[in-house]
C-alpha cells in the first residue's frame, strides 16, 4: 500500500490533467475560463502557467464549437480534454456529442476513432437552480459510441480521467459539484483503473445499496448509521455506468437478497431504472426477497429555494430509511 | 504553364469530374432499378466546385464535407469501387456498409467524412486545423459546406474560434443556393454570402462556382494564406444543382426555366470547350476520357454488387474502437 496523502476532488482532477499532459504532448485542454481565471470551479488553477496557453487553451463560449473542435483534434493525432462549465450546457453542444463523436468511429467503419475526453461537473447542493444543477447521465449512457465515467471521491476523479484519456473512444466524465472542494485520502500515485470496472465500498450482507457519484459518499455515511441499527449494507459505486459493472452488481444481489438504487438524477428514464432492469432479467432474480427498490431525484427540475432543493435529490436521511424499510418490511 | 503539363491538368480535371456526374448517374439509375435503398444527395451540376478545391490540396492536407459529398470524395481520390459497395451497403465498402452516402469517408487520404448533419463538419475542421498548428505542420483543413449551413450556429461559433486563433482552415461553401427548398440569399440578407466573412475578420471571396479554374484560383488564394500561418478565409463558389436535394424532391420552390438555365451553364462542357479552344486536348481526347471513366464506373457497380453483405456480429464489434490494454500498460 502506497503511502496516502490528503487532496481535493477537484485537486486530483488537476493532477490528472498535469500527469498526462506532462506524459503525452498530444493532450491538452480546451474550455471557457480554464486559463487566467483558474477554471469556474478552480479546478484548473495554475495549470496555464504550468503548461501554457497553447495546452490549457480558454475558448469563446462555445460550448458545440469546442466539442467539435474536440473531435476533429481528437481525429487528427491529438487526445484533447473538453471542459463544459456546467454539465447542463452539453445541451448546446449534444449535435457534436451525440451525431459524431459517439457515431463516427462506427459510421466510418473503423477507419478513425475519436478518443476524446469530455468534463462536466453535475449535480445539485450549490443554489444554482434548474439550468446549473442537473444530473444528465441518462443522456449520454442511452448514446451508443459513448462512455460515462462518475467519479466519486478524489482517487478515481483522478485515476478514472487517466483511463478516460488511454481509451480511443469518446468519454464524458461527469464530475460533481459539491465533491469537488471535499478532502479525500488519496495514495500517493493514482491506481491504475479500467473503464468499467466497478468497485466495493463497503462490504456488507443485508442489502445491497447501488449508488453514482455524491450519492456514493451519502449512501457511505447512511451504511454507518444503519449498521448502528444492526443492519449490514454493501454499498457499490458503478464509477462507469456505460460500460456498466453488471457482473458486479448481479454478484452482491444474489449474495444480499435485496437492493436499493440511489441517484440524484429524477428517476423516470433514469440510469438506476437501467440497472433494476439488468437485476431483474438476470440470474439475480431468483435471488430478491424484496423488490428493487429505486431512490432518486424529485420529478422537477432542481428548484432555488435551499430547502426544496435539498428535499428533490436523496440525502443521507433518506437513505438510511429506505434502507431500513426494504431490510425489515421484506 | 507547358503545353504538356497544361493536357495533364485538363485531363485530370475532366476525368475527375465525368468521375462525379457518371458514379452519381449510375448511383440514381441503380436506386431507380431498387438495387440501392435509403437516400442520396447527388451534385450532378457542381462538379467544378470539388474538382477545382481538391487542385488546391496536397498530401496530408484534411477535408470535411457534406452530405452532398460524392463529389469531394472522389476528387480527393477516393476509390470508386469501394465507394458502390458502400451505398450498396456491402462489408468491402469505406465504411463496411454502416456509413452509406452520408457518411462515407477516406481517412486515408485525410477525407475525415461526409456528414449527415447540416454544419457539423465545421467544427471538426476548426479542430482538425487546430490539430495541424500544435502539431507544427504546415498542412490545411478545407471544410466544405453548404449554403444551408450558414443559418446553423454550429457555423458560427466555428467561424469564431478558428478566427480567434489563426487556424489553417479554408471554409468553402459550395453555395448551391437553396437549403433543400429555401433561397439562401433570400434569407440572409446579403449580397453575397462572402460579406459575411468580414464579420469573423477573415476574408471572403464569392465566386463562379461552375468555372474550375476559379474556384481553383480562389481556394488556392486561401490555402496559401492558411499555410502561412495567416489564418482562415471563406470561399463562396455559386453552384446549382440539376437534381432535387434528395429522393423526397418535388422542385415545388424552383422553375423548369431555371433548372434549364443553370443545365446551359454545364460545368463539364463550359470546361471542355475551353480546353478544345485552346487546344490542349483534341475532341478525340475527350471522348477517350468519358470512355475510360465509364468504364471505370461499370467496374466499380461489379465490385460493388459482388461484395458481401455485412454481419451483424461485425457491426457490433464495430461500436467502439477496441482499448488496447498492452499500449496502455506501457505508457503507464
Amino acid at each position: 500500500m502506497s503511502e496516502m496523502r490528503t487532496m481535493t476532488y477537484a485537486e486530483a482532477v488537476r493532477e490528472a490533467m498535469a500527469i498526462a499532459m506532462e506524459a503525452d504532448e498530444r493532450v491538452f485542454l480546451m474550455g471557457e475560463d480554464v486559463g487566467i481565471y483558474g477554471g469556474a470551479f478552480g479546478v484548473e488553477n495554475d495549470l496555464y502557467e504550468r503548461f501554457g496557453t497553447e495546452r490549457v487553451r480558454d475558448t469563446t463560449i462555445s460550448e458545440l464549437g469546442i466539442v467539435g473542435m474536440g473531435v476533429g483534434a481528437a481525429l487528427t493525432g491529438m487526445r484533447p480534454i473538453v471542459e463544459i462549465q456546467f454539465s447542463d450546457f452539453t445541451a448546446q453542444a449534444m449535435d457534436q456529442i451525440v451525431n459524431q463523436a459517439a457515431k463516427i468511429h462506427f459510421m466510418v467503419g473503423g477507419q478513425a476513432s475519436v478518443p476524446l475526453v469530455i468534463r462536466a461537473p453535475g449535480g445539485s447542493g450549490t443554489g444554482a437552480a434548474a439550468q446549473h444543477s442537473q444530473s444528465l447521465e441518462a443522456w449520454f449512457a442511452h448514446v451508443p459510441g459513448l462512455k460515462v465515467v462518475m467519479p466519486s471521491n478524489a482517487t478515481d476523479a483522478g485515476a478514472l480521467l487517466l483511463a478516460a484519456l488511454e481509451d480511443p473512444n469518446p468519454v464524458i466524465v461527469l464530475e460533481h459539484k459539491l465533491l469537488y472542494k471535499q478532502s479525500f485520502a488519496v495514495p500517493a500515485t493514482f491506481p491504475k483503473a479500467r473503464l468499467g470496472e466497478g468497485r466495493i465500498e463497503r462490504e456488507g450482507s443485508d442489502l445491497t445499496i447501488v449508488a453514482t457519484s455524491v450519492e456514493v459518499q451519502r449512501s457511505l455515511e447512511a451504511a454507518e448509521q444503519l449498521a448502528a441499527q444492526g443492519i449490514s449494507a454493501e454499498v457499490i459505486d458503478p464509477r462507469t455506468i456505460r460500460p456498466l459493472d453488471t457482473e458486479l452488481i448481479l454478484s452482491s444481489v444474489e449474495k444480499t437478497g435485496r437492493v436499493l438504487l440511489v441517484q440524484e438524477a429524477v428517476k423516470f428514464g433514469g440510469f438506476m431504472s437501467e440497472v433494476s432492469a439488468t437485476i431483474t432479467e438476470s440470474r439475480a432474480f431468483g435471488a430478491l426477497q424484496a423488490p428493487v427498490r429505486r431512490l432518486c431525484g424529485l420529478d422537477t427540475p432542481i428548484p432555488y429555494n435551499p430547502k426544496l432543493e435539498r428535499a428533490s435529490v436523496p440525502q443521507v436521511d433518506d437513505i438510511v430509511r429506505e434502507a431500513a424499510a426494504l431490510v425489515r418490511e421484506w | 504553364m507547358t503545353v504538356a503539363s497544361e493536357t495533364t491538368r485538363a485531363t485530370a480535371v475532366l476525368t475527375d469530374m465525368w468521375r462525379i456526374r457518371l458514379f452519381e448517374e449510375a448511383v440514381e439509375d441503380l436506386y431507380g432499378r431498387g438495387m440501392m435503398h435509403g437516400t442520396m444527395h447527388l451534385s450532378i451540376g457542381q462538379e467544378a466546385v470539388p474538382v477545382g478545391a481538391s487542385l488546391c490540396l496536397e498530401d496530408g492536407d484534411v477535408i470535411t464535407c457534406t452530405h452532398r459529398g460524392h463529389g469531394h470524395t472522389i476528387a480527393r481520390g477516393a476509390d470508386l469501387g469501394r465507394m458502390m459497395a458502400e451505398l450498396l451497403g456491402r462489408e468491402n465498402g469505406y465504411c463496411k456498409g454502416r456509413g452509406g452516402s452520408m457518411h462515407i469517408a477516406d481517412v486515408a487520404t485525410g477525407n475525415l467524412g461526409a456528414n449527415g448533419i447540416v454544419a457539423g463538419g465545421l467544427p471538426i475542421a476548426a479542430g482538425a486545423a487546430l490539430s495541424q498548428k500544435m502539431r507544427g505542420t504546415d498542412r490545411v483543413t478545407l471544410c466544405v459546406h453548404g449554403d444551408g449551413a450558414v443559418g446553423e450556429g454550429a457555423w458560427h461559433e466555428a467561424m469564431v474560434l478558428a478566427s480567434m486563433w489563426d487556424l489553417p482552415v479554408v471554409f468553402l461553401c459550395e453555395n448551391n443556393q437553396y437549403g433543400m427548398s429555401l433561397p439562401s440569399l433570400a434569407a440572409y440578407r446579403v449580397e453575397k454570402l462572402s460579406d459575411k466573412a468580414a464579420g469573423y475578420g477573415m476574408p471572403g471571396e464569392t465566386v463562379d462556382g461552375n468555372d474550375v479554374d476559379a474556384v481553383a484560383a480562389a481556394v488556392g488564394r486561401a490555402v496559401e494564406r492558411a499555410r502561412a500561418g495567416q489564418g482562415p478565409s471563406f470561399v463562396d463558389a455559386v453552384t446549382y444543382r440539376w437534381r432535387g436535394h434528395s429522393k423526397s424532391d418535388k422542385n415545388l420552390y424552383r422553375s423548369k426555366d431555371e433548372i434549364a438555365e443553370w443545365r446551359d451553364k454545364d460545368p463539364i462542357a463550359r470546361y471542355s470547350g475551353q480546353v478544345l479552344e485552346a487546344g490542349v486536348l483534341t475532341a478525340a481526347d475527350l471522348d477517350a476520357i468519358q470512355a475510360a471513366v465509364r468504364q471505370e464506373i461499370r467496374d466499380a457497380v461489379v465490385f460493388g454488387t459482388r461484395g458481401a453483405e455485412p454481419t451483424v456480429e461485425s457491426m457490433l464489434a464495430g461500436v467502439y474502437a477496441p482499448v488496447d490494454e498492452q499500449g496502455a500498460e506501457d505508457r503507464a
